[in-house]
């Protein structure tokens, strides 16, 4: 039996999030799979779920979904599922989708496995792989009770695009009672306006406190520049004030699984690696040739930061712009 | 008004756990049990609330299938007034500690509830969002920000590149991101005084397991990585590798 799976395809402002269509591209790897866009005038985004997989696109259009509304775009959800009868539930482990999922959850009764990195299809069910110990531990877990949720953690999933860019497309009406819409999000503050974010990037440049200060960071900056990547620090940088708290990687910050990650005069504590071990290939750069973050990068260079930072930063420019 | 925090007791983060004989949890053994660290934040939000009122109280709960009261212990030593230990739960099944949760919040009547953002032994960032459901109230997850102005509160939450104003009537749900504040040490005097706290211990219900735990298995190893080389000179052999062996570039 083909696994039916409706994927929330999550949209700021119109522009709809690479996760959420890379977990679309899962989910039509593993069987029938359907998509459901909620927001206020997002209907046009359904050629996007198309191309990654979609059969069928729901729309739930709501003047007053402009902005994220938690319990409203739940409930929307849910209206989709019982339309598509899906058995199973996908959304990008975002911000959104971590925040969204528990809610669709606890309405419908059943549970969610969180920042899946692999899905199986095993018999009539799916299974999900996920890290638990901030990824010291893999879990497989199996789901009792019907939709089964799974939020899956962006860069992990590869997307497809060869899906058909005109699906059919079915407008839900949501009817919204008081208590639909308790959270109210009353504006969006940027922090960061125009870099690439952390959780998102393909590639990832991260220091540390061996850089001894904040002005130092610029050597970061501009090998991050020059590859086009979002920045990091670990928390010891974070803790002496030097960055903020939303560049901070690892267990009690973010977690990045980015194709390059490259991790400039840190130390690879096991609460920085928790962060970051998984990402595709790691580059270490440490003056110390016993620091553990060796023991867990591909490729390492034993030197001062500030001598190989910028070598590598004008390499790289040379053979990225010819 | 009554402020409720809900601690989970969780491995140190420095723990390296190993696989236990079932196959499904980790080797208890050797391995030091801590409150979550993002609960400490909704401790010391509730603690701070509290104190700028000049009246409340502050309420610690958890969940812990041993029975184990150690996390209210030392929440109780930071300044919570006192406890409520569930024995029952489950480590990786969230759904079933949202619903033993709300069973117990719900007559306790608290005007804010504030949960850590994530738990770090299961990392399912769900228990809030739920809890929140059965309860029908509103909530914001992941705050570094929050401020009370009469009945409603208001909060920043962590988006990506960004932050959302969050606002909530009363009562409402919490998860705390750190950055929301620096969570006190528990003081000697403290510590002497938790001694004397309450600590009432009930029974868990009976909850449907939504979840099974299949297998628990180590990540795989990364394969051995190699030192280039040292200083500058390496550069250019760095970028070649990256460019024609790990073809990232
Ligand atoms: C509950 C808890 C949660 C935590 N969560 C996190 C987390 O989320 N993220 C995190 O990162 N940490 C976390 N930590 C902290 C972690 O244990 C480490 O303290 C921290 O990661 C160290 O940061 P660092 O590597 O920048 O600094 P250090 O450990 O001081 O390392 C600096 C490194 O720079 C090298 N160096 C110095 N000068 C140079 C130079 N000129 N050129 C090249 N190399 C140089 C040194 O050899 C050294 O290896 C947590 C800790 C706890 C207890
Ligand atoms: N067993 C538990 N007892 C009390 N609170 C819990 C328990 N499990 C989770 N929580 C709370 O829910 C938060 C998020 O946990 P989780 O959703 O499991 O990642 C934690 O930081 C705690 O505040």
């Amino acid at each position: 039996m083909a696994h039916s799976i409706l994927v929330f395809v999550e949209q700021r402002e119109g522009k709809v999030k690479r996760a959420s269509l890379e977990a679309l591209s899962e989910a039509s790897r593993l069987g029938e799979a359907s998509a459901v866009l909620v927001g206020s005038g997002v209907g046009a985004l359904a050629a996007d779920a198309g191309r990654a997989g979609a059969r069928k696109v729901y729309v739930v259009d709501e003047p007053r979904f402009k902005l994220y509304a938690p319990e409203g775009y739940a409930r929307a959800i849910l209206l989709a599922l019982q339309k598509s009868g899906a058995t199973n539930l996908f959304l990008a482990a975002t911000a959104m989708g971590k925040d969204l999922a528990p809610t669709v959850a606890a309405m419908a009764g059943s549970a969610v496995a969180t920042d899946c990195t692999g899905l199986a299809s095993e018999g009539d069910r799916i299974v999900a792989r996920r890290p638990v110990y901030a990824g010291k531990m893999y879990v497989r877990v199996g789901f009792r009770k019907a939709p089964a949720i799974c939020t899956l953690r962006p860069n992990v999933f590869p997307l497809a695009r060869d899906g058909n860019a005109s699906p059919a497309v079915e407008e839900l009406k949501l009817t919204l009672g008081e208590g639909d819409l308790r959270t109210l999000v009353k504006e969006v503050a940027p922090t960061s306006a125009g870099k690439v974010e952390l959780t998102e990037a393909s590639i990832v440049v991260t220091a540390g406190r061996g850089l001894g200060s904040p002005e130092a960071f610029k050597i970061r900056d501009e090998l991050a520049a020059v590859l086009g990547a979002a920045v990091g620090a670990s928390r010891a940088v974070v803790d002496n004030g030097w960055r903020p708290h939303s560049e901070q990687v690892g267990q009690t910050g973010k977690t990045v699984s980015p194709n390059l990650y490259i991790a400039i005069a840190v130390s690879g504590a096991i609460q920085h690696l928790a962060g970051m071990s998984s990402s595709k290939v790691i580059v270490a750069i440490n003056k110390d040739p016993d620091a553990p973050i060796f023991k867990v990068a591909n490729y390492g260079i034993v030197g001062d930061a500030f001598e190989v930072v910028p070598a590598l930063t004008e390499e790289f420019r040379k053979v990225l712009h010819h | 008004m009554i402020l409720a925090v809900c601690l989970k007791r969780v491995p140190d983060t420095n723990a390296r756990p190993t696989v236990g004989p079932d196959g499904k949890s980790i080797n208890p053994q050797g391995i030091e049990f801590v409150i979550n660290p993002y609960d400490e934040f909704a401790i010391e939000e509730a603690l701070r609330i509290r104190d700028k009122a000049g009246s409340g109280e502050v309420v610690g709960v958890t969940v812990d299938p041993d029975g184990n009261e150690s996390v209210l212990r030392k929440a109780l030593a930071m300044g919570v007034d006192r406890g409520i230990l569930v024995k029952g739960g489950s480590t990786f099944d969230g759904a079933v500690t949202a619903e033993i949760l709300a069973g117990v919040l719900k007559p306790l009547g608290a005007g804010l509830i504030l949960f850590g953002k994530q738990a770090v032994d299961s990392d399912s960032c769900q228990v809030p969002g739920m809890v929140a459901e059965h309860l029908k109230i509103p909530r914001a997850t992941v705050v570094t920000k929050l401020e009370i102005q009469g009945d409603k509160v208001v909060c920043r939450r962590q988006i990506e590149g960004s932050e959302e104003i969050v606002e909530m009537a009363m009562p409402c749900v919490v998860a705390a991101q750190k950055g929301l504040n620096e969570p006190r040490y528990p003081s000697l005097k403290g510590i002497m005084a938790a001694k004397k706290k309450p600590v009432e211990t009930k029974g868990a219900p009976v909850v449907e397991p939504r979840i099974e735990i299949l297998k628990m298995e180590p990540p795989p190893p990364r394969p051995p990585g190699r030192i280039v080389g040292r200083g500058k000179d390496a550069v250019p052999e760095l970028v070649r590798l990256l460019r024609d062996e790990a073809k990232v570039l």
